[in-house]
């Protein structure tokens, strides 16, 4: 039975399984970079405990989906059941533009690398 | 969460696009830690030229990895690099990934120069500060920037330089010159 259980045989349930379906979040979706905080404990099923686990300081939805190991479109959905229960907070500068002075940091940053 | 505290952290996020083979992945390992990031691609009959991409909830999807690295700058700022799909029937990805972007690296290969003519069109119609990262592969004679940017019919202001993706200097040359070219944008813009 296990010989068809590894890491190339995939996953055991198909990802969107844990979506029930749902390919997109409720309400806005997440840009991959937004930032995900715990708020509260309190998450349904182990997939939203290890969101908590891992957004105990800000964590980025891409980073997220590492973590977890699942695809960020599965993440997303996860997120929005998250945000509808008050669990998380997200907060994205995706559409503002960075300063001036942050992207000096990033050029300074880059060259000391 | 404790907000008031600190200075809130700031993420950026870069696109790295180009051909398929052409090295993106290649460039964002070169710089970062790559992490194994899983997304979804519609499948689809390749035996069709063109996809609809109409309804596409309704095809099967799979799941493939996509290029994804991280440069930590210092706590709180941190440069997400993404590899865009590499097939332009992806377009619905790119919308959503270059959403917000800093900007995008183009990289080119002067052996098939084509192949980033879709990268090209699509950031200058998004009106994303890119640069074009010339590869330079092993024993390629090298092409003139000045050919370069003619064959690409660039605009003047769009940095065109050369590069080895698998040098780290050079990957990092790369990137300091985009970011430079995004705050020039940014400040000749307000």
């Amino acid at each position: 039975m296990n010989v068809w259980m590894d890491d190339e045989a995939g996953p055991v349930v198909r990802p969107y399984a844990l979506t029930r379906g749902r390919t997109r979040p409720s309400g806005e979706t997440f840009d991959l970079i937004a930032l995900v905080s715990a708020v509260r404990e309190g998450g349904s099923g182990p997939e939203q405990e290890a969101i908590l686990r891992a957004a105990q300081s800000p964590i980025s939805v891409a980073d997220l989906a590492v973590e977890l190991d699942l695809p960020v479109g599965v993440v997303q959905v996860i997120l929005g059941d998250m945000r509808d229960h008050g669990l998380i907070s997200v907060t994205s500068q995706v559409g503002s533009r960075p300063s001036e002075r942050i992207l000096k940091e990033v050029i300074n940053g880059l060259r000391a690398l | 969460m404790d907000s008031g505290l600190s200075e809130d952290p700031v993420a950026l996020k870069i696109l790295i696009a180009g051909g398929f083979g052409v090295g993106k992945t290649t460039l964002v390992g070169s710089i970062s830690e790559i992490k194994p990031l899983k997304t979804e691609e519609v499948l689809s009959d390749r035996g069709i030229g063109v996809d609809d991409l109409d309804g596409v909830e309704g095809k099967t999807t799979t799941t493939v990895a996509m290029d994804f690295g991280r440069i930590t700058i210092r706590d709180g700022l941190v440069v997400y690099l993404f590899g865009t799909p590499g097939q332009e029937r992806f377009w619905f990805m790119w919308d959503e990934l270059s959403y917000g972007a800093l900007g995008a690296v183009v990289i080119a290969d002067t052996r098939r120069l084509t192949d980033c003519f879709p990268s090209i069109d699509y950031f200058e119609q998004r009106g994303t500060p890119f640069v074009v990262a010339v590869n330079c592969f092993d024993g390629v004679p090298s092409h003139s920037i000045e050919d370069v940017k003619i064959a690409l019919d660039l605009e003047d202001h769009v940095p065109v330089l050369m590069c080895d993706v698998r040098r780290r200097a050079s990957a990092k040359e790369v990137m300091i010159t985009l970011v430079e070219h995004s705050l020039r944008t940014l400040t000749t813009a307000l």
